[in-house]
């Protein structure tokens, strides 16, 4: 009576699969599309991309923009700022937020329900953009680096998916034998709890490496100094206020030829200030499953 | 419905005893030392804050400080609500976040759903690692990505326009095409991020289900319906709520980007107005944008705690 058929698809089935699969490919060109055009205008010769010739490869290949690129010191400044304040920031922010996560992973810590509540809270009310400001500026932070890092050191969200996968994976008997064994609450997390929570830890780790890599309305509102700019201000002014550096032309030949090379130079800029996150990602992306998915599913 | 709490905040359930609290104190103090430095955080860079909003409420003076300026109550509230900017604004601001949270919440579903009936691994793989990099490029990226997608010089929408019509548009000038860059470039940035959630929920559906529904001849668009949608309900439920609270707060960043003095009339929003005339201005005021923002937040808090409510009586999720 039973039709087995899980091998035999019917025809509605087939034509589904096909339909998917064409979907798919669509969704996979729709990103990639725009990608691989600026890639490739990038690479191209800026009259001919000035014209509109570049449809999917490079016309008349060259590295003009790139080489632009480089000798732009403002990216420059603002690359190694950015490096700085997501190194400094992302080992800060992966401290206070495991020192958060394990406690409150603790089912034995009594007050952890309260504490919880009142993290939680703030993900869902904030004292809003005035009074965050002026606070920043009262505390002395106002145009320093540490006016990048300390103000969004902590990220609730990033805190509750760690306290998950401690709970979940980290916590019981391991635990149990680990106190009979003698061992204290700090040399348990540092020895046992964060070696193997790794996976989530690389991942949020990521989380907060791109934030501060992306970071831009806090550098917007508290940074003045042009020489603390993190890289998203300096791409502002480029790309999107369209402020060309030394632009020293003596005539109008070569006015064309700078007002041509800082189109060019967008398009270069676009793809050198994504990269380092794009290249981190993959590296990472194999805990992905393990890291995140565990960690939020199970609550 | 197991997994009511893909992102709940509640913890697990312990056995409370409000009793032994120093007896805890002195079994476990070296969590209590932990805590601390996050704890301290808290209470200083959202906590103090969320006082501090009480700005909304006196005339501040930079030089008479919280204490010593006027209180004038609902003040500033009242002059808002009857500016001629504030049916403008709020109509502005929901219209970008509604239209952004109608197309951003099923793209994302209809993407995992998709991956989940994928039958080569590989190629499986590779459309999720290329849909989740969009979300790793910075918002000065994407709008830049539309400024040289969409310009009138170079931009290859123009040029495919050019070639079709004749004519290129201006459409990164003409405000009437400001939400739907916003939206859709949003679209492309965040839908494949957006999968993941769906993903895991979708591999925790139970496999007999499917194999039962086989043998009753569901094909697989049923089974996907009946199935798969009915299974992952609880985390749609979840991420819709939480996408929710940040109706009122569009995107100050990206928003920000995108404007210019031809779309101000559309682009113009709660945050950025908000910022424009408390300190980007040439002279600060504190105390009538602060107003404003801390409207918007009480509105979006109202907001979640509603939907959240609503969600539990539907689908018996909710955030706590």
């Amino acid at each position: 009576m039973a039709k087995r058929n899980h091998l035999k698809e019917t025809r509605a089935d087939k034509a589904f699969d096909v339909c998917n699969v064409i979907f798919a490919t669509l969704c996979l060109l729709i990103i990639l599309y725009p990608v691989i055009i600026v890639l490739s205008s990038s690479f191209s010769d800026a009259k001919a991309l000035m014209a509109g010739k570049v449809w999917f490869l490079p016309v008349k290949p060259t590295v003009a923009g790139y080489h632009a690129v480089l000798k732009h010191k403002q990216v420059w400044t603002g690359m190694y700022n950015s490096v700085i304040y997501t190194a400094v920031g992302t080992v800060v922010s992966m401290i206070v937020t495991v020192m958060a996560a394990y406690p409150l992973s603790r089912k034995d810590f009594t007050i952890g329900g309260p504490i919880s509540l009142l993290f939680a809270f703030t993900m869902w009310f904030s004292g809003g953009l005035i009074p965050t400001y002026l606070l920043v500026k009262n505390l002395g932070l106002f145009n320093s680096r540490w006016s990048l890092i300390i103000p969004s050191a902590l990220s609730v969200w990033n805190m509750i998916i760690i306290r998950t996968y401690f709970q979940t994976n980290v916590a019981g008997e391991i635990l149990e034998s680990a106190k009979l064994d003698g061992c204290d609450d700090f040399r348990y997390l540092l020895q046992i709890a964060v070696p193997l929570a790794k996976p989530s830890l690389a991942v949020i780790a990521l989380y907060y490496m791109v934030a501060y890599w992306n970071v831009f309305m806090s550098a917007y509102l508290y940074i003045q100094d042009q020489r603390l700019y993190p890289i998203q201000i300096v791409l502002r002014e480029i790309l999107l206020l369209g402020q060309v550096d030394e632009l020293n032309a003596t005539n109008a030949m070569e006015e064309s030829q700078a007002r041509l090379m800082s189109e060019l130079l967008k398009y270069s800029l676009v793809i050198v200030a994504s990269l380092p996150m794009v290249l981190i990602y993959p590296m990472v992306q194999k805990y992905f499953v393990k890291g995140i998915m565990i960690g939020s599913v199970k609550g | 419905m197991k997994k009511t709490a893909t992102t709940s905040e509640t913890t697990p359930k312990k056995k409370k005893k409000y009793t032994g609290y120093f007896s805890d104190i002195k079994t476990n103090w070296q969590l209590y030392v932990l805590i601390l430095i996050p704890l301290a955080y808290i209470i200083v860079f959202k906590y103090v804050p969320m006082y501090g909003a009480r700005i909304s409420f006196i005339d501040y003076k930079p030089r008479l400080g919280y204490m010593g300026s006027e209180w004038v109550g609902l003040k500033h509230f009242i002059r808002f609500i009857n500016s001629s900017q504030f049916w403008p604004l709020i109509r502005n601001t929901l219209a970008i976040s509604l239209y952004s949270l109608a197309i951003n919440i099923p793209f994302p579903i209809l993407l995992a759903v998709s991956l989940n009936y994928l039958k080569n691994e590989r190629f499986k793989k590779t459309v999720q690692m290329v849909t989740y990099l969009p979300h790793f490029l910075s918002t000065v990226i994407i709008v830049s990505l539309i400024q040289l997608l969409f310009n009138t010089q170079s931009g290859i929408v123009n040029n495919v326009i050019q070639l079709v019509t004749g004519e290129k548009v201006n459409i990164l000038g003409l405000s009437k095409y400001f939400r739907h860059l916003y939206v859709w470039s949003g679209v492309w940035q965040s839908t494949g991020w957006g999968s993941i959630m769906y993903i895991s929920a979708l591999a925790g559906v139970d496999p007999q289900l499917h194999e039962a529904a086989i043998i009753d001849g569901a094909n697989k668009i049923r089974r996907i319906w009946h199935i798969d949608l009915a299974g992952i309900l609880p985390t749609v439920a979840i991420m819709t709520i939480m996408n929710l609270g940040s109706i009122i707060s569009v995107g100050f960043d990206k928003t920000f980007m995108m404007q210019n003095p031809t779309n101000l009339e559309i682009s113009e929003v709660l945050s950025t107005y908000e910022y424009k005339i408390g300190i980007g201005g040439g002279i600060p005021s504190y105390s009538y944008p602060a107003a404003i923002g801390l409207m918007a937040s009480v509105v979006s808090f109202l907001m979640i705690m509603t939907t959240n409510k609503i969600s539990k009586k539907i689908t018996e999720v909710g955030l706590w």
